[in-house]
C-alpha cells in the first residue's frame, strides 16, 4: 500500500483478506440499504483527494458567523402573539371598499400525558465515580424543541466516536484524527478539547476475532486509560461480534464500576441478559439497540426492565439510524412514532434515544468524489457535501426526538450543536438585515 | 380532509358502479378519494350531471367541501402545487406536495449571472431511486427599486419556463412586473401590514396567488382572512429570522400555524407556509458559514412544515442534500417503493456472465443496479418480487423464498441465457443457500452484504473455481 494514501482498491484488497467474515460488525438493516457500523469499521470508503484542514477552517468560519449578541437591537421585539392588532391603513382608494378582517390567532394547545425517562450518564466523585460532570438525557414532556408546549430539561448531547485501534475512515474525517489514530486516550482528549464533544464513545473494535482478537481483559485497559484521559461521561461499544461483545461489556462494567458508563449495546440476537445484568450489578446504563422496528424495541426494553430488573433510569434506546438518502425516512418515522408513543403514555418506549449519526458517512454522496452516474448533475464539493450529509441526518433525527448523537466530523458536531442550542433557547438575538432588497 | 369514512363520500356519488373512474365500484372510488389516490373530477358522470341539474351540483359542491385538504392547496404557474397537507406526522397518512424549492436572482445582477443561476435551476437533476430529483422555480427579487428594470428581468426569467415568485414590497414595481409576466401566474411576494391593500387589488386583477407576511400571527391571520375573503390564494410567511433567538421564534411560529390549522381547525390560517432560508445570507459572516446555515434552515423546515422556500445557494453540494432530504420526508410511508420484478441485463452480459439476484424494493434494486453499472462489470440481475421488501426483511418474512426464486428463473429463462449454473445471492440471504441449491439445482454463491463491494467480490470469485463450468 502506498504510504499516506489509501485508495478504495487498497481497502478492498485489505478487507478481502477477511472475506465475508470481516462484515460481522456491518449490519444491513430495515430497507436493506443502510450499513450500521456498530463496530466502527468503515470498510469501503474511497479516501482520496480531500484537502487537509479545509474542514477545520470551515469550522472556524461557521463558528464565527453564528451567535453575535446584539440584544439592544431587539429590545423592542414584539412578543410572538401580541394581543393588539397593529394599525393598518383602511382608507379607501377608488370605489371598492376593502377592510382588514381583524382576527386573533389562538394557538392550539397540545398536552401530553407521558414523559421521557431521565437517564444520567457519568458519575461524579460524590456519586461514586470520577467524572467531572455528568450528562442527563431525556426528561421531555413534549416534542423536541417545542419549548412553547413544555420546558425541555435537557437538550440533546453529542458524543464523538473514538476507536481503540487504527480504522479506515473517509478522508474527510480521517484528516482530523490522523495524529491520534491508535491512541484512544489522546483521541478522546482531542474530541473533548478541540471539537466540543459532550462525551466520547470508545469502540473496542480490536476485540474483533478477525482484527486483533484482543481478549476482553486486555481491551478494557483502554477504557481505563480513556477514563483517566478525559473527565466526561463515556459510552463503550464492542466490535459487533455477537458472541464476544456481551463478555467484553461485562468486563467493561466491572472495571468501570461506579462511572455510569453507557454499555453499547444489548440486542435481541445477542446475550442481552448478560449485558443487562452487568449494568445492573455495577451501576451502568444499557443501550438497547433494535433494527428499525418499534415492536422489537418494546420487547427488548421490556426484557431488560422486567426480566433483568434494570432500573428505568438506566436505559437508552437506539432505534437505528439510517443515512440521508438511504432509509432516513424509515429511521425518522420510526423514532418519531416511538417518541409520540412515549408522550402518549407508552412506558415501554419512554426512554431517551441515541443515534449513530456517523452512519451518514455510509452514503456514497457523503464521500464519493463525483457521481458514478452519467445523468447526474455534478455533486459539488465533497468537503462540504460530507459534513452536510452528517448534519442533515442528525438534524432530521433531532426533530424526531434524539437525545444523544454519536458523530465524527468536527464541522458536523459544531453545526448541529449550534442548531440544538438555537432551537433549545440558549442563543441570544442575532443581527440580520432584510433579504428582500439586499444584493447579498 | 373532513371526512373520516368512505361511506360519507359514497353517499354523494352516483352509486352506479359505472367504472369510468378506473375503479370497480363507487365504494372503492370513495376509499381512494379518502386516501387521496383518486380525485373527485375522475367521476365523470357526476361532473356532467352537475352541469345540468342543481341537485347534482349541490352534491358535487358538498363533496369538494368535505374532501378538501386540511391545508389549502395553492397552484403556482401552470401546475406547481404547494400545501394540501392533511397531517402533522408523515406516518399518519403521508405528506403531499413536496416543499417547493425556489432559488433567487435579483434585477441588479448582470445578465450572465442571471443566466447561470436560472440555467442551474432548470438543468439540475440528481438520480434517486429510479427517477431524477429536480428543482422547482426561480424567485426574482427587485433590488433596483425600478419598476421597468424589475419587469424586464422578470420577463427574462419567465423565459426559462419555471414557475416564478416575484419579490418586491413596492406595489408599483409589482404591478409593472405583473403586466409583463402576470399571465404565467407567478406567486407574488409579499403583502404586508403596510402595502396589503394595493397587493390585494393586484392579486385580484391578475388572479395570482399572494404571500402575506408578518411576524405577528394576529396580523398574519387577519391578512390571510382578508385575502381569502376576496377568493385569493394565500401563502403565509411568518418571517424567517435566520439565527439565534429569532430562529427559535420562527420555529415556534411555523409549528403553531400548522398545528393550529390541522388540530385547531383554524380555517383562516390553514394555508401553505413559506420559509426563506435566504435570510441566512444577511447575518454577518463569510460565505461558507452562510451557505452551511442556509442549508440547515432549509432542512429544518423541509422536515417541519415548510411548503415553499426561497434559497440563495445554487451550489450542488447544498442542493443535493436538500433534495434528498425532501424526497425522504415526502416519500409515501404507506407503500414500500417497488420496481418491476424480472431480469435486467447490466453492461451487455453474455453466456459467461454471472447471474445475481436481488429484491424489488426500489432502494435495494437501484443501489445494486447502479453499483453494477458503475463498476463496469456485466451480469444478469434477477429481480425477485419480495413485495417491495428489502433482503433481510424478506428473507425473514418468507417473501424471499426458494420456490419463488425458482419460478422467477423459469419465467425469465435465465438457464438459456448462460452457460453455467451459478447464482450469486446477497450476503444477507446466506442462510437460504442450502434451500436454494435444493430447489433450483444451481450452485449458490453467497455474495457480499453490500453491493458496493460487488466489484471486488466478482474479481475474487468470478469465474468460480478453475473456470466457468459449462453444462451444455
Amino acid at each position: 500500500m502506498p504510504e499516506g494514501k489509501i485508495t478504495l482498491e487498497d481497502i478492498l484488497k485489505l478487507l478481502s483478506k477477511y472475506e465475508i467474515k470481516e462484515l460481522e460488525g456491518v449490519k444491513i438493516e430495515g430497507g436493506d440499504i443502510e450499513i450500521e457500523f456498530e463496530m466502527g469499521a468503515y470498510p469501503n470508503f474511497q479516501a482520496i483527494g480531500m484537502e487537509l484542514g479545509l474542514a477545520a477552517y470551515h469550522l472556524a468560519r461557521v463558528a464565527m458567523m453564528l451567535g453575535f449578541p446584539v440584544q439592544q437591537l431587539f429590545a423592542q421585539q414584539q412578543p410572538a402573539y401580541p394581543a393588539q392588532i397593529p394599525q393598518v391603513p383602511t382608507q379607501l382608494k377608488e370605489e371598492e371598499k376593502i377592510e382588514l378582517i381583524e382576527k386573533k390567532f389562538e394557538p392550539y394547545r397540545q398536552e401530553w400525558s407521558g414523559y421521557v425517562e431521565e437517564v444520567q450518564l457519568g458519575a461524579t466523585p460524590k456519586e461514586g465515580g470520577t467524572r467531572k460532570y455528568t450528562i442527563k438525557l431525556g426528561g421531555e414532556k413534549s416534542l423536541p424543541f417545542y419549548l412553547f408546549d413544555a420546558e425541555q430539561p435537557h437538550l440533546p448531547s453529542i458524543s464523538v466516536d473514538v476507536f481503540d485501534r487504527a480504522v479506515p475512515l473517509p478522508k474527510a474525517i480521517r484528516t482530523h484524527y490522523e495524529d491520534v489514530m491508535g491512541h484512544p486516550d489522546e483521541w478522546a482528549k482531542k474530541v473533548i478539547k478541540d471539537f466540543g464533544a459532550d462525551a466520547v464513545t470508545i469502540h473496542l473494535i480490536s476485540t474483533d476475532p478477525l482484527l486483533d482478537d484482543t481478549p476482553p481483559h486486555e481491551a478494557v485497559k483502554t477504557v481505563e486509560e480513556v477514563l483517566q484521559a478525559v473527565k466526561c461521561p463515556i459510552i463503550v461499544g464492542g466490535s459487533g461480534n455477537k458472541e464476544k461483545d456481551p463478555v467484553l461489556l461485562e468486563k467493561v462494567a466491572e472495571v468501570a464500576e461506579g462511572e455510569r458508563v453507557l454499555l453499547a449495546s444489548a440486542t435481541l440476537d445477542t446475550d442481552w441478559e448478560r449485558v443487562g445484568r452487568a449494568a445492573k450489578e455495577h451501576g451502568h446504563c444499557v443501550l438497547a439497540w433494535t433494527q428499525m422496528d418499534i415492536n422489537s424495541q418494546r420487547t427488548l426494553n421490556r426484557y431488560l426492565l422486567k426480566r433483568i430488573g434494570l432500573p428505568r433510569d438506566s436505559l437508552v434506546m437506539d432505534t437505528t439510524t439510517a443515512a440521508l438518502g438511504y432509509g432516513l425516512d424509515y429511521a425518522y418515522t420510526n423514532m418519531e412514532r416511538a417518541r409520540l408513543a412515549a408522550l402518549k403514555g407508552d412506558e415501554d418506549l419512554a426512554f431517551p434515544i441515541s443515534s449513530g449519526t456517523t452512519n451518514a458517512w455510509g452514503a456514497r454522496e457523503a464521500w464519493m468524489k463525483e457521481s458514478p452516474l452519467e445523468g447526474d448533475y455534478s455533486w459539488g464539493m465533497r468537503e462540504h457535501r460530507g459534513p452536510l450529509w452528517e448534519i442533515l441526518t442528525g438534524l432530521t433525527l433531532s426533530l424526531a426526538g434524539v437525545d444523544i448523537f454519536m458523530m465524527m466530523h468536527p464541522v458536523s458536531v459544531a453545526v448541529l450543536k449550534e442548531l440544538i442550542h438555537t432551537l433549545g433557547g440558549k442563543k441570544k438575538e442575532v443581527e440580520y438585515e432584510d433579504w428582500i432588497t439586499s444584493e447579498l | 380532509m373532513k371526512v373520516k369514512s368512505p361511506l360519507e363520500i359514497y353517499k354523494l356519488l352516483p352509486g352506479t358502479n359505472c367504472g369510468e373512474c378506473g375503479f370497480d365500484t363507487c365504494m372503492s372510488f370513495a376509499a381512494h378519494i379518502l386516501d387521496r389516490s383518486a380525485k373527485i373530477e375522475d367521476c365523470k358522470p357526476l361532473i356532467e350531471q352537475a352541469k345540468k341539474n342543481d341537485k347534482a351540483a349541490e352534491k358535487l359542491k358538498k363533496l369538494i367541501e368535505i374532501t378538501a385538504p386540511e391545508v389549502d392547496e395553492v397552484v403556482i404557474g401552470k401546475d406547481l402545487k404547494i400545501g394540501g397537507k392533511e397531517v402533522l406526522h408523515r406516518h399518519e397518512l403521508t405528506f403531499f406536495n413536496p416543499t417547493a424549492l425556489f432559488f433567487d436572482v435579483c434585477d441588479t445582477m448582470d445578465e450572465k449571472t442571471i443566466d447561470e443561476r436560472c440555467s442551474r435551476v432548470v438543468e439540475y437533476k440528481k438520480f434517486y431511486v429510479g427517477k431524477y430529483l429536480t428543482l422547482d422555480g426561480i424567485a426574482v427579487r427587485c433590488t433596483s427599486n425600478n419598476p421597468d428594470q424589475f419587469a424586464e428581468v422578470a420577463k427574462k426569467v419567465a423565459g426559462y419556463g419555471k414557475p416564478i415568485i416575484l419579490v418586491s414590497l413596492n406595489a408599483e414595481c409589482m404591478e409593472k412586473a405583473l403586466k409583463a409576466v402576470g399571465s404565467d401566474k407567478p406567486l407574488i411576494y409579499a403583502a404586508t401590514p403596510e402595502n396589503w391593500m394595493d397587493f390585494l387589488k393586484l392579486a385580484k386583477k391578475y388572479s395570482v396567488p399572494v404571500v402575506v407576511r408578518s411576524k405577528d400571527l394576529n396580523m398574519l391571520k387577519s391578512l390571510a382572512a382578508t385575502f381569502k375573503a376576496h377568493k385569493i390564494s394565500v401563502v403565509l410567511d411568518p418571517v424567517t429570522e435566520p439565527a439565534g433567538k429569532g430562529l427559535q421564534r420562527t420555529f415556534e411560529r411555523v409549528i403553531q400555524i400548522r398545528r393550529t390549522a390541522i388540530l385547531g381547525q383554524d380555517k383562516d390560517i390553514n394555508c401553505p407556509i413559506m420559509v426563506t432560508p435566504i435570510a441566512a445570507w444577511t447575518v454577518e459572516g463569510d460565505d461558507i458559514g452562510k451557505m452551511y446555515w442556509e442549508t440547515v434552515i432549509a432542512a429544518l423546515f423541509i422536515v417541519k412544515y415548510g411548503d415553499i422556500m426561497i434559497i440563495h445557494s445554487v451550489e450542488p453540494h447544498t442542493i443535493m442534500p436538500l433534495v434528498t432530504l425532501r424526497e425522504n420526508i415526502y416519500t409515501d410511508p404507506r407503500t414500500p417503493v417497488q420496481v418491476e420484478p424480472g431480469l435486467k441485463a447490466i453492461n451487455n452480459p453474455d453466456k459467461n456472465s454471472p447471474v445475481l439476484i436481488t429484491t424489488n424494493f426500489a432502494l435495494t434494486y437501484y443501489t445494486v443496479e447502479s453499483d453494477l453499472q458503475s463498476s463496469g462489470a456485466s451480469g444478469w440481475l434477477l429481480v425477485l418480487d419480495t413485495e417491495g421488501l428489502g433482503v433481510e426483511v424478506s428473507v425473514a418474512g418468507g417473501q424471499f423464498a426458494p420456490e419463488k426464486v425458482k419460478q422467477l428463473m423459469e419465467e425469465t429463462k435465465i438457464a438459456e441465457k448462460v452457460n453455467h449454473r451459478y447464482l450469486v445471492i446477497p450476503g444477507l440471504a446466506a442462510r437460504l443457500q442450502g434451500a436454494l441449491e435444493d430447489e433450483t439445482g444451481w450452485k449458490i454463491l453467497v455474495g457480499p452484504t453490500d453491493s458496493g463491494r460487488l466489484k471486488a467480490w466478482l474479481e475474487q470469485n468470478w469465474p468460480p473455481g478453475s473456470g466457468v463450468e459449462v453444462k451444455q
